[in-house]
């Protein structure tokens, strides 16, 4: 089977025209993904850019993007796929005149025409090529993840009264997860495992380059750098890379080019959103500089 | 799928074998690898270009590592196995030993040491004096060059490490030696200084403590490379094998509380915060999902008019739910008192899944500290006021369980009701003390359970001063709590 990519450094450079900045283990990761045709499981605290990986894979491989939320309580009939029952009961009274044999109409009945596809059973289906986006899988209750065991795994869906739906081609799949709860073994094990962790200062200044218009060099240098001071506190929730990007197009609409201890104290709360936290921030920013002051 | 490699098909056989000591190592380790998950490893590295040694790696760690906390071990055990390998650390022959190892040279060395400046890249330099050696150093931090710094990592480890082949110290020691002539708290301040004078003095306070940072961050970097190249050169003397063995480490979440090291302390706070968030997550589900409450008559019948009338799937009531109360007691005398502080913040992070907490901490005093924790949303706040404000000393601030327990029931067992259940934190060392065990007789009457955690392990249980057998004839459950697995263990069943 073809590969969409020769190599990682077309997946990095892909990634790139499509605005999302990858570093080696990323773009290593999405190489093997298609290679090894397995999903990606990808963990990492909020705001890092998970789903968004999933997105610009799909944009840069012209794909669609086929995208399942979980939520506490999806089940079956939300994830794979569902029988129309209204329009089934509409065929069997339209039937009632006619007298069909009752074989004949069972058949007829659970055919294609009365199944409603839902995102695992129509990215298997897709004719075209699909990236499937399985969003915080770690919502669902533990037992109704072996619903997705068979597809991350062979690729199909089996459905009783149809058969086996194989699918025509295999899809990117990516599953994402905030880790409020370990998965089930059963689960790692099927996919590759992608830790996405904020930023190095370097990486996350291009990301703000990129993704701020009009933003000067030295105060997207400028923001990292605040930034990764901020994620060396122990708060109760770090900014997030969108926060990060949040931020700069703040300053940049204020007027601002030069952060400095005031303007970082004055838009603080864009980067953090625990009255706590943004506390401990402040009180760091401006001991420090008492203490250094010498 | 084959690989179009050829050259892949020819380096099999060595490759396999190594790739299987290392997933015996990691599994050695204790991390959980699984028959496919090996499998899949085999997989991956045909399609990565092996002397790409950062590609490896990731591939490795996507097939086979599949929990954040369990990165730090990996990165370890593949440093040993793969250190020698990989372009930008690729060694010229004899580079690797020191020349210190050409004097007592014992012949079997699988790379013979060579003479000075005889080396590849990092050898070049040998021949620079000390100054310009620091000169050097401090242009690679100045410039965050990290090629540049990574040799002279290696460089400085050359020099100044002073290491001997076969000599039994740890890596620590080496890495000590080398910090020591480095002097990298004096060469911060330089380079503050400079960053100061380029910017003609008018750098504000807090662009200064921004740069401090960043440079701080590059020493670490420093310090990192230096730590690898060190284990590089130990593994080239004592083999792969060997050396695996001495870095294994615990996993956070089996590090004992007692006999934690600074750093795995440090590693540990931060891993309690999501496993909190996990196990509050998780008992609200359990709770929401766990029994049914009576039948919701409205609720059925709207729901049966989509089965024509016909009462097809019952509605049920949520169940009101039953929530503990909980009193902590706990020991904070010096031994115990991490373990003490973990499971107070567990308790409190936690406290949405309760109806009230109460936390006591005593010595041979004891008091009560609940409303340190309510006062601030910040638990590791509240856990400093605790170890500096409460009153916990009644003579010597020596354990005394019995007068601790005394007092307790003086003053709030009143409070102790059926809906309480009691948590005692403790070793149960108790100094040849009066034990009172009366008082946990009484209150494992008048609460709902009464559970013992002991931070020490089983076997070293009523050995001693211990008298856990003592009091734990009346308790309901007693644990061994010593590590962070068990103590989620312990909470997942408590609410």
């Amino acid at each position: 089977m073809d590969h969409r990519f020769s190599d990682v450094q077309q997946v990095r450079d892909q990634l790139e025209s499509v605005h999302y900045l990858a570093d080696d283990s990323i773009a290593g990761i999405v190489h093997l993904a298609d290679r090894l045709e397995k999903p990606v499981l990808i963990e990492g605290p909020a705001g890092t850019g998970k789903t968004q990986l999933a997105k610009s894979v799909a944009e840069m491989t012209g794909a669609r993007l086929i995208r399942l939320q979980c939520y506490e309580g999806l089940d079956e009939a939300k994830a794979l796929y569902e029988w129309n029952y209204k329009k089934q009961l509409l065929r069997i009274q339209a039937d009632r005149s006619h007298e069909t044999d009752w074989n004949e109409l069972e058949e007829d009945i659970f055919s294609d025409e009365f199944l409603l596809t839902r995102p695992l059973l129509e990215a298997i289906r897709a004719e075209d090529p699909v990236v499937l986006l399985i969003d915080e899988v770690d919502r669902v209750e533990i037992e109704t993840e072996a619903l997705l065991l068979e597809i991350l795994s062979e690729y199909q869906v089996s459905i009783p009264e149809l058969g086996t739906v194989t699918a025509n081609q295999i899809p990117l799949v990516f599953l994402t997860s905030n880790n409020t709860r370990e998965l089930s073994e059963a689960l790692k094990r099927r996919c590759l495992y992608l830790h996405l962790d904020y930023p190095d200062m370097d990486r996350e200044k291009q990301i703000v380059l990129t993704r701020v218009p009009d933003i000067t060099e030295h105060l997207a240098a400028q923001v990292a750098r605040v930034v990764r001071s901020i994620r060396q506190l122990e708060l109760k929730k770090h900014p997030s890379v969108s926060e990060t990007i949040d931020w700069a197009r703040t300053l940049v609409l204020l007027g601002i080019d030069h952060i400095d201890a005031e303007t970082a104290t004055d838009t603080v709360n864009i980067l953090l959103k625990y009255r706590t936290d943004i506390e401990k921030a402040v009180k760091d920013m401006n001991a420090n500089a008492d203490t250094y002051s010498g | 799928m084959t690989t179009h490699e050829p050259a892949v098909e020819t380096s099999e056989a060595p490759l396999l074998d190594l790739l299987t000591g290392f997933i015996v190592e990691l599994r050695n380790a204790g991390l959980p690898v699984s028959l496919t998950e090996n499998l899949d490893a085999m997989q991956a590295i045909k399609h990565i270009p092996l002397e790409d040694r950062t590609a490896l790696k990731y591939a490795l760690a996507a097939t086979l590592v599949k929990n954040h906390s369990h990165w730090r071990a990996f990165e370890i055990v593949f440093d040993v196995y793969f250190s020698l390998r990989g372009e930008e650390y690729s060694l010229e022959e004899g580079e690797l030993l020191d020349d210190a190892f050409d004097e007592d040279e014992d012949g079997d060395q699988e790379n013979q040491g060579q003479g000075e400046g005889q080396g590849g890249e990092g050898g070049s330099n040998s021949g620079m004096t000390p100054e310009e050696m620091a000169e050097m150093l401090y242009n690679a931090l100045m410039q965050g060059d990290s090629s540049m710094m990574r040799q002279m990592a290696r460089e400085s480890v050359r020099r100044y490490a002073g290491m001997e082949p076969g000599r039994p110290v740890g890596g620590t020691y080496y890495l000590y030696r080398t910090l020591r002539n480095l002097d990298l708290d004096g060469v911060l301040e330089k380079l503050m200084q400079q960053q100061q004078d380029e910017s003609d003095g008018d750098m504000s306070q807090f662009e200064q403590r921004l740069a401090r940072d960043e440079f701080k961050d590059r020493i670490d970097a420093l310090k990192k490379e230096i730590e690898a190249e060190i284990r590089r050169r130990l593994v080239a003397d004592r083999g792969v094998e060997a050396m695996a063995k001495t870095l294994r480490k615990p996993l956070p979440e089996d590090v004992d509380f007692m006999h934690a090291s600074r750093e795995e302390m440090a590693n540990l706070r931060k891993a309690i915060y999501p496993l909190t968030r996990k196990l509050a997550v998780r008992l609200a589900r359990k709770r929401r999902r766990g029994r049914k409450g009576p039948l919701d008559f409205r609720h059925t019948i709207r729901a049966s008019l989509s089965y024509g009338g016909v009462p097809a799937d019952p509605k049920f009531r949520n169940p009101r739910p039953k929530k503990p109360e909980i009193m902590v007691i706990a020991d904070i005398s010096g031994s115990v008192a991490a373990f003490a502080r973990f499971t107070l913040h567990l308790v409190y992070a936690l406290s949405s899944q309760f109806t009230q907490v109460r936390s006591f901490v005593f010595i041979d005093g004891l008091d009560e500290v609940t409303e340190y924790f309510e006062q601030t949303e910040d638990i590791t706040e509240a856990i400093h006021r605790v170890n500096s404000e409460a009153d916990v000393v009644w003579v010597d601030g020596h354990s005394d369980y019995g007068h601790a327990l005394e007092v307790f029931w003086n003053n709030y067992a009143k409070d102790v009701t059926a809906k309480t259940s009691v948590l005692i934190l403790g070793d149960a060392r108790n100094n040849y003390h009066a034990p009172n065990s009366w008082i946990i007789q009484d209150l494992a009457e008048r609460a709902r359970n009464v559970f013992w955690l002991n931070p020490e392990p089983k076997s070293y249980w009523d050995t001693g001063d211990s008298i856990i057998g003592e009091y734990s004839q009346y308790c309901d459950g007693i644990f061994e709590v010593r590590n962070l697995r068990q103590l989620e263990s312990f909470a997942d069943n408590l609410a």
